[in-house]
């Protein structure tokens, strides 16, 4: 019942990769495979049997064009994923603004989604970016849902407008209505509008949530859900896209441990790009929406359970105690020392991303997000191809030295130049750190790991100007 | 005749019943959120019955993957202490209230302890919903030591001697060890003046597979001895929780019909059975 879903896609991507040469029926039992997975996450079963239907054609249409001795089963892992990230993407951009402000945006979703909570942080969001955001208080039903939106708008700084105390008094629409109309007196550039939580099948408060949408005329309306949804995200959606509309979608509470099989069914069945990520209880736990780290994550490729014994394993051993040792004693951290972490990195398979979510690394989530496994395998290349010398001292690299070291793994002299300046950030994150504190007690995180930026002061402010980018994954990149 | 009630009867009776049909038949049982692998058990055991009456035969493969465990509330001693535990959102301070309500209307006198602390303006609710229902509720300031919260309401639930106490608890998700540590201080504590009866774990009816993470995890820090599922007035079957007690054998013991304080009622296999092939 709790069998990872990693092991039964290693399972499928193992069985093929031990082949030579891989047949159309090898690809069968790989789609089988990838079948179950799915359900297991959740997604509904039609958008699961179109999406297998789909791979599969396409990995047989490619198995064709594949030269043998290239690594077919990699070829096919791609198919895979890039069909679920185009999914899961599809559609992305980011939000509409108001010709003349102020841009109002609406939030509508089932009860207890986190509504509430995202009105704040996406006010945060925009006030970041220079918006000058004003949350209207329309959830009159659900207890103390008013004092609850005024205590998160203060505390980012947000004024509310709250006319009446809810807990079943006084009506929504009205409240939508003349917070509009205070917003465009005070010249408030966005609106982020609260809604109670409501089930798809309750039609008199979807009428009620098509009341507010015409008093307000959102530019936007965000369907919010939570990532732990099972299959009635299918009817669900439709229902609030038939009832209220929506045009993009939120997901929650995706610092759980929910493969969030429902995002790849809500976005596959209404067509709406999925905008925003909610990961924890605070403020600043929010973030766009990367569709390929959801891809991976519904394919299982982390397994939270599993990573946490594997990582307790690689870091438990004897490389994390000389670290803390060197670290204590104020010693720099070297190229031989990197490498080891590395090692233990790579001997906890392909789940480095799900790291965060391990107690007291969750301040390094942003970056060990952003880790890429076969960066692992070239890194290593590198330093191998290093002496003694260069690695205890990076600074000794001279031209010759890198292009011979370049030589040597294969990789090209900019990765080098790269690595060396990736590390020298690292070394210098670690004697901050040491001086400020930071690193988590008896968690020796490779502090050198590939992608990771310099010195992470306190939680990094997420994504400061503007996009310029439509393309989430681009966003991604111009963000580092 | 339910969309699945129809469907077993095209299939019924017939040796020859078509692949279609039968992907029909599951598509409908893994839209109740049973999970792939009940599903797969459940077909396999379908399509051995020929002629007989194949939907009686599937509710009671159903029926029989439920717990043989008690689904009232623990008896206790005199004084009866329920822990309410869950992840975020799932409707825990909503069923305190309802189940306090319901405990109240049959003659019991309860109190309330409002141990989550953390969420903004979540104590509020829970004395909002105190004096709707008109019962005592023990609170700390928001952002205080739940532990110490809970430790309070235990004090003066024994001074009071009332029936029942319960304890509400800030959402949490599983995944995060130290709130799960922090929700086993809690019990710790209250134990230290009144032994806990019951731990009810609040899993929301739309949840998916994920809810078997959850009252895995959850049992293994507070040892959860029953389910209250929530929000099945919407168009969620709560599949899962069958799931649940079939992996876990902990008993579903109330379920959550809606917002208001009388949408609260004791778990019925057979009706539950009912909506989940409806
Ligand atoms: N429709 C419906 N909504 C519910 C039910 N139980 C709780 N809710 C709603 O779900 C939301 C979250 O409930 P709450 O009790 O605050 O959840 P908590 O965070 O677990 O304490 C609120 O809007 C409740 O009114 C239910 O059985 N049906
Ligand atoms: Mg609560």
């Amino acid at each position: 019942m709790f069998e990872s879903l990693s092991s039964k896609f290693a399972g499928a991507f193992g069985a093929l990769r031990s082949r030579g040469k891989i047949s159309e029926k090898d690809i069968d039992a790989a789609v089988i495979d990838i079948r179950s997975a799915l359900l297991d996450a959740d997604v509904a079963l039609e958008v699961v049997e179109e999406f297998t239907q789909k791979v599969g054609d396409k990995s047989l249409a490619l198995l064709a064009t594949l030269q043998a001795g290239s690594n077919q089963a990699q070829a096919i892992f791609d198919v895979v994923n890039q069909e679920l990230t185009e999914i899961l993407g599809g559609g992305a951009r980011r939000i509409r603004f108001a010709k003349n402000p102020p841009t109002v945006i609406m939030l509508a979703g089932l009860q207890g989604a986190g509504k509430t909570t995202l009105a704040a942080k996406l006010a945060k969001f925009y006030k970041d970016q220079g918006e000058t955001p004003i949350l209207i208080a329309s959830d009159l039903q659900r207890p103390n849902a008013v004092n609850q939106l005024q205590v998160v708008g203060q505390s980012v700084g947000v004024p509310v407008f709250a006319p009446e105390p809810g807990n079943g008094v006084g009506n929504p629409v009205r409240v939508a209505q003349d917070g509009i109309k205070f917003a465009q007196s005070k010249l408030h550039s966005m609106v982020i509008v609260d809604t109670a939580g409501r089930l798809g099948v309750d039609q008199e408060l979807m009428q009620e949530a098509i009341a507010i949408r015409d008093a307000v005329s959102p530019q936007e309306i965000f369907f919010v859900v939570d990532a732990m949804i099972g299959q009635d995200a299918v009817r669900t959606a439709k229902a609030f896209q038939d009832g209220v509309g929506f045009d993009g979608v939120v997901l929650t509470k995706l610092d759980g441990d929910a493969r969030g099989g429902a995002a790849l069914s809500i976005a596959s069945l209404t067509g709406k790009p999925i905008m925003f990520a909610s990961t924890g209880e605070k403020i600043s736990d929010f973030d766009i929406f990367y569709p390929e780290r959801m891809a991976s994550r519904i394919l299982g490729m982390g397994d939270v359970a599993t990573l946490a014994e594997q990582a307790k394993k690689a870091f438990d051993g004897d490389s994390a105690k000389k670290l803390e040792d060197k670290f204590a004693a104020g010693e720099d951290f070297t190229l031989d020392d990197f490498l080891e972490q590395l090692e233990a990195m790579s001997k906890m398979g392909s789940m480095g991303k799900l790291l965060g979510m391990l107690p007291g690394a969750g301040a390094m989530k942003k970056q060990i997000d952003n880790f890429d496994e076969s960066e692992i395998t070239r890194t290593k290349a590198i330093v191998q191809s290093m002496t003694p010398l260069e690695r205890r001292d990076l600074k000794v690299l001279n031209g010759s030295r890198r292009a011979r070291i370049a030589l040597g793994s294969g990789r090209k002299v900019s990765e080098v130049n790269a690595l060396a300046d990736k590390f020298t950030a690292a070394q210098k994150m670690m004697k901050q750190m040491r001086n400020g504190g930071g690193m988590p007690q008896g968690m020796a995180l490779p502090p050198g790991m590939p992608g990771l930026p310099p010195a992470p002061k306190k939680a990094a402010p997420i994504q400061k100007k503007k996009s310029k980018s439509g393309n989430p994954a681009k966003r991604a990149l111009e963000n580092g | 005749m339910g969309l699945f009630n129809r469907l077993i009867a095209k299939v019924r009776g017939t040796s020859a019943a078509s692949a279609l049909d039968w992907k029909e038949i599951e598509v409908e049982l893994l839209a109740s959120d049973l999970g792939p692998h009940l599903v797969a058990e459940l077909l396999e055991a379908a399509k051995k019955m020929r002629g007989e009456d194949a939907e009686a035969a599937i509710k009671e493969i159903l029926r029989s993957k439920l717990s043989q465990r008690e689904r009232a509330l623990i008896a206790g001693g005199e004084q009866k202490v329920i822990l309410v535990v869950g992840v975020n959102g799932t409707g825990k301070t909503t069923s305190v209230a309802k189940l306090a309500a319901s405990l109240k209307s049959s003659g019991n006198s309860v109190i309330l302890g409002a141990a989550d602390t953390f969420r903004a303006a979540a104590v509020a609710q829970l004395q909002t919903w105190g004096e709707r229902i008109n019962v005592e509720v023990v609170s700390g300031k928001e952002g205080a030591e739940p532990a110490a919260v809970a430790f309070d309401s235990a004090k003066r639930a024994s001074e009071e001697k009332c029936d029942y106490l319960i304890v509400d608890t800030a959402g949490r998700l599983h995944n995060k060890n130290d709130l799960m540590a922090e929700l086993g201080k809690v019990k710790r504590v209250v134990e230290k003046v009144l032994p806990i009866t019951e731990v009810l774990l609040v899993i929301d009816g739309t949840t998916g597979q994920n809810g078997l993470a959850q009252a895995k995890i959850f049992s293994e820090a507070v040892d959860v001895t029953g389910i209250i599922v929530t929000k099945l007035d919407g168009s969620a079957r709560g599949g899962v929780a069958l799931a649940i007690e079939s992996a876990l054998d902990i008993p579903i013991k109330f379920i959550g019909t809606g917002e208001g304080q009388g949408d609260f009622a004791a778990f019925e296999p057979d009706s539950y059975i009912d909506g989940l092939l409806a």
